[in-house]
């Protein structure tokens, strides 16, 4: 392990700030978005933010029977999903924080975060939390093999599971066309669709019905917790578009820890978000939600482009 | 070699546009819609003719671009022209039936690449060709084709499995050896095209004898 530089730790520090404050905004972005392209005039920006400060500002109800589990989960997510933003390098790559977890890791939280909300939502008892906790876990189970295959693509190509590593190696490389990383970037776009419940397999601006998912699951919460749950689930997007763009985009990221590349890589970070963000609106637009139990294909296939990748990086790129 | 574009280059695209047909065939693998499925022969076969085109430019082989020429009017187009039209005369656009489901199909496919990879590796050592890394792709998505005659039950989608495995073979050839003589390609062409009118014919006498293109209703032929 490397020593802990002052440069590091600010770097660090920004980074996870900047994800936290960030990351509503970026959940705001896709909503306006998808808002215009619908021909509707749209929430705003900064919705998000206003709905964090309304609901912090609300007591909290809790259904009798509720557990301390049920309490705990919403800062459980939270803190999983910080940690989880606080390995995936965004600006630089000289994270003093990133050895702590690899790739493989980085799974095992967002793992963490998704069974304690399902418990959670299977702690209070009612129908709808634990339909929509069974749903959760069926997508997990489906989305985390694909998920896995996608980063160890990347890892072979950069012989490495840390994800600071690996991104720094991508980043470097010469321009080359990498069939491999093309399709492992499809089975990773189609692995966020699931994860982030977006339309072609949940739809997140659905309540009350009876195909949601996640919206299903946070049904009892309420108050300050909910505004954390929500702010995880924005958190959550972020943390996939930015090991989207981190992997598959990687250029304009600092190398090490010097204050002007990071200057520069906040400027460059915004500009493909801001791209990603109309994309999954685009997509969002274009698609139909399907079937739950179509959910299955749809992921068998971003396992099979994920393997697929895997395999072509063996046999043909080495 | 042309000196536009680094040897190394050279390879990435091919290495590319082999993984896209590869691709291709994964995806007519997962259809369930008969016209979708055309439409990605149509496509297979236009991948397979920039590939083709694009190694006899970088090769300098011309006879390639005969080849690719003949793929882009037969295969891209007047095969899928041919396939539609039988298609509406028939009355067939149902979605295709498969005998297992589809999921399962496509984890029998990854098996089935992984075999083939690991098959075609000491032969591509032995070629000297700059494709001889994709002819493992290309036994793959021979593989895959006939998985697909196998495992669906309606005479259309067979006769286009059939059609992908003979895109395939093309394919193989030009990794491993630039492409076959002349002659036999044009062979292989008439062949196909007489192929497909015999099948067409067939279609019709067995949906004029059973009402169904389903072949399942072969097995009843018995004496």
């Amino acid at each position: 392990m490397t020593e802990i530089s002052w440069s590091g730790t600010i770097a660090q520090l920004t980074e996870l700030a900047l994800a936290i404050l960030l990351a509503p905004l970026l959940t705001g972005w896709v909503n306006q978005c998808r808002a215009w392209l619908q021909n509707k005039s749209g929430p705003g920006l900064l919705r998000p933010y206003r709905l964090l400060r309304k609901l912090f500002g609300k007591d909290a109800v809790i259904a009798h029977g509720a557990s301390a589990l049920f309490r705990t989960t919403p800062y459980v997510l939270f803190g999983c999903m910080c940690m989880a933003a606080a390995i995936v390098p965004t600006l630089g790559t000289d994270l003093p924080y990133a050895p702590v977890a690899d790739a493989i890791a980085l799974v095992g939280i967002l793992a963490l975060a998704r069974a304690a909300l399902a418990l959670a939502a299977m702690d209070i008892g009612t129908a709808f939390g634990t339909l929509g906790a069974r749903r959760e876990m069926m997508i997990g189970f489906l989305a985390e093999p694909a998920l896995l295959m996608v980063l160890f693509t990347a890892s072979l190509l950069s012989q490495t599971t840390s994800l600071a590593t690996t991104v720094e190696t991508l980043s470097q490389r010469d321009l080359a066309i990498y069939p491999s990383l093309a399709f492992a970037g499809v089975a990773f776009t189609m692995v966020s669709l699931a994860e982030n419940a977006r339309i072609p397999v949940d739809n997140p601006a659905t309540h009350l019905e009876l195909t949601m998912i996640h919206e299903a699951m946070v049904l009892e919460y309420s108050g300050r917790h909910l505004a954390l749950v929500e702010w995880a689930a924005s958190l959550k997007l972020f943390v996939y578009s930015c090991i989207g763009i981190a992997l598959f985009f990687p250029f304009g990221i600092a190398q090490g820890g010097d204050a002007i590349g990071l200057l520069l890589a906040l400027p460059a970070l915004v500009v493909k978000l801001a791209i990603g963000g109309l994309l999954l609106a685009l997509i969002e637009t274009l698609s139909a939600k399907m079937r739950i139990f179509r959910a299955p294909e749809f992921l068998g296939t971003a396992f099979l482009l994920a393997v697929l990748a895997l395999l072509i990086h063996a046999f043909l790129e080495s | 070699m042309t000196e536009l574009l680094s040897a190394a280059l050279v390879g990435q695209i091919i290495n590319m546009l082999a993984s896209v047909l590869l691709l291709l065939s994964f995806a007519m693998l997962a259809q369930r819609r008969i016209l979708s499925l055309i439409d990605l022969f149509a496509a297979q076969g236009f991948v397979l003719m920039l590939s083709t085109a694009f190694v006899g430019w970088a090769t300098g082989q011309v006879h390639l671009y005969v080849s690719a020429a003949i793929t882009l009017g037969l295969k891209v187009l007047f095969l899928p022209w041919v396939l539609h039209r039988l298609i509406r005369r028939l009355n067939v656009k149902w979605d295709v039936e498969t005998l297992i489901n589809i999921p399962t199909t496509l984890l029998v496919g990854i098996v089935l690449v992984i075999l083939a990879f690991n098959v075609a590796q000491p032969v591509s050592q032995l070629a000297g060709t700059v494709t001889r890394g994709t002819l493992g792709i290309a036994l793959a998505a021979v593989l895959l084709a006939f998985l697909m005659m196998i495992t669906r039950s309606k005479a259309v989608p067979q006769v286009i499995g059939f059609l992908a495995m003979e895109n395939s073979l093309f394919f193989a050839a030009t990794a491993a050896t630039y492409g076959m003589p002349m002659v036999v390609e044009l062979g292989i062409a008439l062949d196909v095209l007489v192929g497909i009118i015999i099948l067409a014919v067939f279609f019709f006498q067995i949906r004029e004898r059973f009402d169904s293109l389903d072949i399942r209703h072969l097995e009843k032929l018995k004496e």
